[in-house]
C-alpha cells in the first residue's frame, strides 16, 4: 500500500484524486452510491456572486469519445452556496475546494470576500467558463489580465488560491506564469475546449447556446500535454484535469508533473471512476515499488 | 440507486424502430415505481442513455424498459441479447404517483406510451388511456393497455388506425363530457404543450412527463434544464431529479 497523501498549498489531500467542478454538484447524489470521503477532494459546482439561471436547454450534446456543455453557470449565487449548499458537506472528511466564477474583477473579489469564514479549505478561481458572456474566459486569455485578476483575489483570499486555466490560448505556459506571477498558490488546467455540434436535419446546433465546452476522452491529449508545458514552467503545484477516464489517464498526468488530478465528465459514464482511480494508482504505485505518489510527479522523462 | 450490471432476460422488436428488452434487476425493480427511468451504458459513448421504466414486476425481480433506435447509443442497446449484462444506474428521477381515488386518464404519444403503461398498471382497472401515434405501423403496447384499462382510444395522425388526428382531439370530447379527473401524459413537446393548454382550459390537473438531453441523470451536472413558473417565482429545474415528472402549469413549454 502506497502513500497516495499529497500535499498543495499547505493542503494535505489523502489521494490525489479530486471530483472535478460541475460534473458533481456538491457530492450528494453521488454519496448516494458511495462514500465520498474516499475522495481526495472535492471541487464544488462554480459559485458566482448573485444567482445565474444558466443557459436555456439543450445544454449537452455527445461527441465522439466526449460531450459539450453549455450549462453557464447555473448556480444559487455565493450566499445561497454559503446557507444551503455548503452544509450539504460539513460531516465530510475531503478536502472542500469552492470553484468561483464571475464577469468582472470585482465580482470575484466580492465572492472570495465572502467566503473568508467559510469552512472551504481551497479556493478555484475559473477564468476560463466558455459559456458566458464574459464569463471569465476573456480574463483567461490574456497574462496580463490573468496576473491582474489573481493579485486581486489572493488579496483578500484566505484559503490557498487555485487558478483554473482554459485551453483556449495559444501559449498556455505564458498563462500559468501570469497566474504564478499573480500569486496563485497552485494552477489547475484544462478547462474546456470550445467547441460545436450541428443537427443535420434541423441544421441546428444541438446547444441552445450554439456552441459549448468540449470534454471527455477526447480531450486527454491536449490536457497532458498543456499540464506538461505549464510544469515546465511554473514552481507552483499544477492539478491536471481533462479527459481522464481511468488510472492510467491518471498516472500519466501525474508523470507528466501534476501533483494531482480532478474527474469530471467520466463520472457520467461511470459514477465509480474516482474510486476505480484511485484503487489503480495504488496498484501502480506497488507494483513499480514506489512508496508515495509524490514520486512519480513529474518523472517521464521526454526524449 | 444502483449502479450495477444486469441480465438481459429477453430483448423483442416490436415495430421497425421500437425494442422492448426485459432486465433482471431485483434490487433495482424493488426501488421503481411508474414513471422513473434508468440510465444505461451503451458501449463505449461517454453518456447514458435514460430510458423510461415501462413496467415493473417486483414478484418475478424484473423491470420492462421500451425504447426508440434514436442514435447510436441506442442502436448499440438495440444489437443485444438475452443474457448479455447491461450496465445500469437506477432507479431514477420522481416519478407518476396517480390518486386511486380520483377518475385517470393516461395519454401516450409514440415512445412516450411506454411510461403511461405502468402507471395505468399502477392505478388500476378503471384506467382511461389515449395512444397517439404516427400512424398504424408505429403503433406500439396496444394489447397490453387494453389488458389493464377500462378504455384504450388510438389516435393516429394519417388515420391509418383509430381516430384520424391528435390525442387531444379525443382528450377534448372526454373533458367536455366530464371534466372531474387528473390526467397523466407522456410524449413529443408538442403534444405535451397541447394537452397541458387542454388541461388548464377545463380546470383539469395535468401531470407530464418530459424528456432533456441528460448528462450525469442524477442531478449532479444540471444540464437537463427545464424552466417552471412556481408560486415563488420562475427556477430552472432539472428533468432528471426534480421531474421527469412535472405539474404540467408549472412548466414553462417555451423557456
Amino acid at each position: 500500500m502506497a502513500d497516495l497523501h499529497v500535499n498543495i498549498a499547505g493542503v494535505d489531500f489523502k489521494n490525489p484524486v479530486i471530483t472535478a467542478s460541475g460534473t458533481f454538484g456538491f457530492g450528494q447524489e453521488y454519496a448516494r452510491l458511495y462514500d465520498i470521503s474516499r475522495l481526495g477532494g472535492i471541487s464544488c459546482k462554480g459559485t458566482t456572486l448573485e444567482p445565474r439561471m444558466g443557459n436555456p436547454a439543450p445544454r449537452i450534446a455527445e461527441t465522439p469519445s466526449g460531450i459539450l456543455n453549455s450549462v453557464g453557470l447555473q448556480n444559487p449565487g455565493v450566499e445561497g452556496f454559503l446557507q444551503h449548499d455548503l452544509p450539504l458537506l460539513e460531516n465530510t472528511d475531503t478536502v472542500i475546494i469552492a470553484n468561483i466564477a464571475g464577469s468582472q474583477v470585482e465580482d470575484y473579489v466580492e465572492t472570495v470576500r465572502r467566503l473568508q469564514d467559510a469552512p472551504i479549505d481551497m479556493i478555484e478561481m475559473n477564468i476560463s467558463c466558455p459559456n458566458v458572456k464574459e464569463g471569465g474566459v476573456s480574463f483567461g486569455t490574456l497574462p496580463k489580465s490573468v496576473e491582474n485578476i489573481t493579485k486581486r483575489v489572493k488579496a483578500v483570499a484566505k484559503q490557498p488560491l487555485i487558478v483554473k486555466l482554459t485551453p483556449n490560448v495559444t501559449d498556455i505556459a505564458e498563462i500559468a506564469a501570469a497566474a504564478e506571477a499573480g500569486g496563485a498558490d497552485a494552477i489547475s488546467l484544462i478547462n474546456t475546449l470550445t467547441g460545436m455540434k450541428i443537427d443535420i436535419h434541423t441544421r441546428r446546433p444541438i446547444l441552445k447556446n450554439n456552441t459549448g465546452g468540449m470534454s471527455g476522452a477526447a480531450v486527454f491529449p491536449v490536457a497532458l500535454r498543456m499540464v506538461w508545458q505549464a510544469t515546465n514552467r511554473v514552481h507552483i503545484p499544477v492539478i491536471g484535469l481533462g479527459g481522464i477516464t481511468k488510472w492510467q489517464d491518471a498516472v500519466e498526468m501525474l508523470l507528466a508533473g501534476a501533483t494531482a488530478v480532478q474527474i469530471g465528465t467520466a463520472n457520467f459514464t461511470d459514477a465509480y471512476t474516482p474510486l476505480k482511480v484511485i484503487d489503480g494508482l495504488n496498484s501502480y504505485l506497488d507494483a513499480h515499488g514506489e512508496k508515495s505518489v509524490t514520486d512519480i510527479v513529474g518523472k517521464v522523462q521526454p526524449w | 440507486m444502483f449502479q450495477s450490471s444486469y441480465k438481459i432476460q429477453s430483448i423483442i422488436q416490436l415495430n421497425p424502430t421500437t425494442y422492448s428488452l426485459v432486465l433482471d434487476c431485483a434490487e433495482l425493480a424493488n426501488e421503481s415505481w411508474c414513471g422513473r427511468f434508468v440510465n444505461i451504458r451503451c458501449g463505449e459513448k461517454t453518456l447514458r442513455r435514460p430510458i423510461s421504466i415501462s413496467e415493473i414486476d417486483k414478484a418475478n425481480g424484473t423491470i420492462t424498459l421500451v425504447f426508440e433506435v434514436r442514435g447510436e447509443g441506442t442502436e448499440w442497446l438495440a444489437a443485444r441479447h438475452a443474457g448479455d449484462e447491461l450496465d445500469v444506474l437506477g432507479p431514477l428521477g420522481n416519478g407518476f404517483f396517480p390518486d386511486a381515488d380520483k377518475r385517470a386518464v393516461f395519454i401516450g404519444g409514440g415512445i412516450g406510451c411506454p411510461p403511461m403503461l405502468g402507471a395505468a398498471q399502477e392505478y388500476g382497472a378503471k384506467a382511461e388511456a389515449i395512444l397517439g401515434f404516427r400512424s398504424a405501423k408505429q403503433m406500439i403496447l396496444l394489447d397490453k393497455f387494453k389488458d389493464c384499462c377500462q378504455s384504450v382510444a388510438v389516435t393516429t395522425n394519417d388515420g391509418s388506425f383509430g381516430v384520424k388526428g391528435f390525442v387531444t382531439d379525443v382528450l377534448k370530447d372526454k373533458l367536455s363530457e366530464n371534466s372531474d379527473c387528473v390526467v397523466y401524459a407522456c410524449g413529443p413537446m408538442p403534444m405535451l404543450k397541447g394537452v397541458a393548454d387542454m388541461c388548464a382550459q377545463y380546470g383539469v390537473q395535468c401531470y407530464v412527463s418530459l424528456e432533456q438531453r441528460m448528462g450525469c441523470g442524477i442531478g449532479a451536472c444540471l444540464v437537463c434544464a427545464c424552466k417552471t413558473q412556481e408560486a415563488d417565482g420562475t427556477h430552472m429545474r432539472h428533468v432528471c431529479k426534480n421531474g421527469p415528472v412535472f405539474d404540467a402549469k408549472e412548466v414553462d413549454f417555451d423557456g
